[in-house]
């Protein structure tokens, strides 16, 4: 576009919403990166390098890419039962699936400690291992995919799957081509908030993954013994590298969904 | 027979949709299915394409039993009221789908939608996206994605219902022309008399599921079945027990003819070419249409006293309920 010409109201909207998003986003992002920036690119790369950094980076990052991959099949398997079938408790089930989001996650973590804690009724003690770290992510993610996708799927015009029938095309054939393509911004959405709420996931995981250096700790429990050792710089560089790596899945989310949208 | 529906019935729930419905669909015929909205036209029309399944009876396509095949095997092309686009594939994809599903070669393929693209003249638009596209050249579009897989029949739910009126008429004289040149076996659903009059080589009038009347639209409109037909193929009027078309009731000035209803002309409207008068004859209010002509030769006013008779031939059918009474009676006055 050449040239944009705002209306006076428009104009004014436009300014409210960039003020909003700087004092809330924009201005707290940039001295994060401050702080990390001002040790110096050395002090940042000994303090993201560090061994016991480097292992939590890793651990949080893989596990978070994993429940979000996870919760993009499952997330929307469970918006399709939602919507396209009838069955007894549906409506319970409704209302079950957003419990991991509105219980505070200390609550969360308490669940699950006490359900896959040493003390398990089910006899399945993960306590303490990186399962542990999986299964909190996992519990608390589980909501998004499925809350983004579930509208979308319930204003689906059913008679665009049935032209694709009538013109010979089979079940699975139509979901790749007909319906995959125009759930992919709210998949592609649901899996942005999963990834990020699972590399910032704490209160739910620290009682039952004991954070062991090196083995269960996540960055947020090491963000947090780094300010507790009063070392700021440290913390918010391992805050910066997550906040480029949590940029790069979004973009990298927003091209697949684009890909799958166009396909068909 | 290209479709031969045989003793269908549905319900949905406690309501019956269709009770019994046997049709035939003659090869290479333009039908129209025509009938009040919720008659289950539509739902009939599913029931052939497989969208939808009969509780009983049977449906053949082209002499092969369909009752129990999936749409995707029925070799059927559907279009729907609101075009049920592909919003993701441009216009040529859309068009392209049947035939990329059935793993066609690409320059095949290619050859067949510029075809199609020239037929529906949306040459110009093939790589815009539906969402660009005006409602008439959605439903074109729909149109000539049912095509491209070549149907045995092809079947329409109301394809113009969604159109305004001026569209509407263009697109159903283009339907016409269309089918004189392809000759597939048309089927399409319509709750507008005048449409299907114009349009259909055969209508099948669809009413409270049931089937009221099967003709060619001379024989619908010449030979009413029964009064439902009567009155939904236009605008009727009762003169003693009988029903019959306001054009084809005759005004004489005076009383004196001895086979017809004396009255009084109680108003008179004229609406464009026509005038429509109407005359009290004290039990009843009988329209009748005039050309303007016609009514300035007949030369009465309001309050004048009539003769009001059935044009001779004219078709006329019983109120049902009633006796039909030999000879009409003059009211005292
Ligand atoms: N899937 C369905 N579930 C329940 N009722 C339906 C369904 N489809 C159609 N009906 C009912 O069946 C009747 C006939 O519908 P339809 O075939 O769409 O009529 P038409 O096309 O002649 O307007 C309507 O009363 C409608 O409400
Ligand atoms: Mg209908």
């Amino acid at each position: 576009m050449s040239s944009v010409r705002l209306t006076r109201g428009s104009g004014l909207g436009l300014g409210v919403a960039l003020l909003w998003f700087s004092l809330l986003v924009l201005i707290p992002l940039a001295a994060v990166v401050a702080t990390a920036a001002a040790g110096g690119w050395d002090g940042f790369w000994q303090a993201v390098t560090n061994e016991q950094t480097a292992a939590a980076i890793r651990l949080t990052v893989g596990t978070a890419l994993l429940v979000t991959v996870v919760n993009v099949v499952m997330g929307t398997l469970i918006a399709w039962v939602l919507v396209r079938d009838r069955f007894p408790g549906q409506r319970a089930l409704e209302v079950l699936i957003d419990v991991p989001f509105a219980l505070p996650t200390i609550v969360a973590g308490l669940v699950l400690l006490s359900l896959y804690g040493p003390d398990s009724p089910l006899g399945l003690d993960v306590a303490n291992t990186r399962a542990a770290v999986f299964l909190a992510f996992l519990f608390v993610t589980l909501p998004f995919v499925v809350r983004t996708v579930q509208p979308v799927l319930a204003e689906l015009d059913r008679e665009v799957e049935e032209a694709a029938a009538s013109l010979g095309a089979s079940r699975l054939a139509t979901f790749r081509r007909i319906i995959l393509p125009a759930l992919a911004p709210a998949i592609a959405a649901g899996a942005a908030l999963s990834f990020a709420r699972g590399v910032s996931e704490y209160g739910s995981l620290v009682l039952l993954s004991g954070n062991l250096p090196l083995r269960t700790e996540v960055t947020s429990v090491r963000i947090l013994s780094s300010i507790e050792n009063d070392n700021l710089g440290n913390a918010a560089a391992v805050a910066t590298v997550l906040l480029a790596i949590s940029f790069a899945v979004i973009v990298a989310l927003d091209v697949i969904q684009r890909r799958v949208g166009r396909r068909g | 027979m290209s479709i031969e529906v045989t003793g269908v019935s549905k319900r949905f729930g406690d309501f019956v949709a269709l009770q019994d419905v046997s049709v035939s669909i003659p090869s290479g015929q333009l039908t129209a299915l025509l009938g009040p909205s919720g008659g289950g036209k539509s739902t009939l029309l599913r029931i052939i394409a497989g969208l939808e399944y009969a509780d009983a009876g049977t449906v053949g396509i082209e002499g092969l039993d369909a009752t129990a095949l999936p749409a995707r095997k029925r070799g059927v092309g559907f279009v729907f009221q609101h075009y049920a686009a592909f919003k993701h594939l441009t216009v040529r994809r859309n068009i392209a789908f049947g035939l990329e599903i059935r793993k066609r070669p690409k320059d095949e393929i290619r050859r067949r939608v510029d075809e199609l693209l020239a037929l529906v003249h949306l040459e110009q638009f093939a790589e815009r996206l539906p969402a660009q596209l005006s409602g008439g050249q959605r439903q074109r579009m729909a149109l000539a994605r049912a095509l491209a897989v070549e149907p045995k029949v092809l079947l329409l739910d109301e394809p113009f219902g969604a159109l305004d009126a001026k569209v509407r008429k263009e697109l159903r004289e283009w339907l016409r022309r269309l089918h004189d040149e392809v000759h597939v076996t048309t089927v399409f659903v319509t709750h507008d008399q005048e449409e299907a009059l114009e349009v259909a080589d055969e209508i099948v009038v669809v009413n409270e599921g049931r089937v009221e009347q099967i003709g060619t639209p001379d024989q619908l409109y010449d030979e009413p079945a029964n009064d439902f037909v009567m009155r939904f193929l236009g605008p009727v009027t009762q003169l003693g027990d009988l029903l019959v078309r306001p054009h084809d009731v005759a005004l004489s000035p005076g009383a004196d003819d001895p086979d017809a209803v004396a009255g009084r002309v109680a108003r008179v409207v004229r609406v464009g070419f026509e005038v429509r008068v109407e005359v009290s004859t004290g039990e009843q209010v009988v329209l009748a249409t005039l050309t303007r002509t016609e009514f300035l030769r007949l030369g009465v006013g309001v309050g004048a006293t009539v003769s009001v008779r059935v044009v001779p031939g004219a078709p006329v059918v019983a109120v049902p309920g009633s006796v039909v009474r030999s000879g009409l009676e003059v009211p005292a006055r």
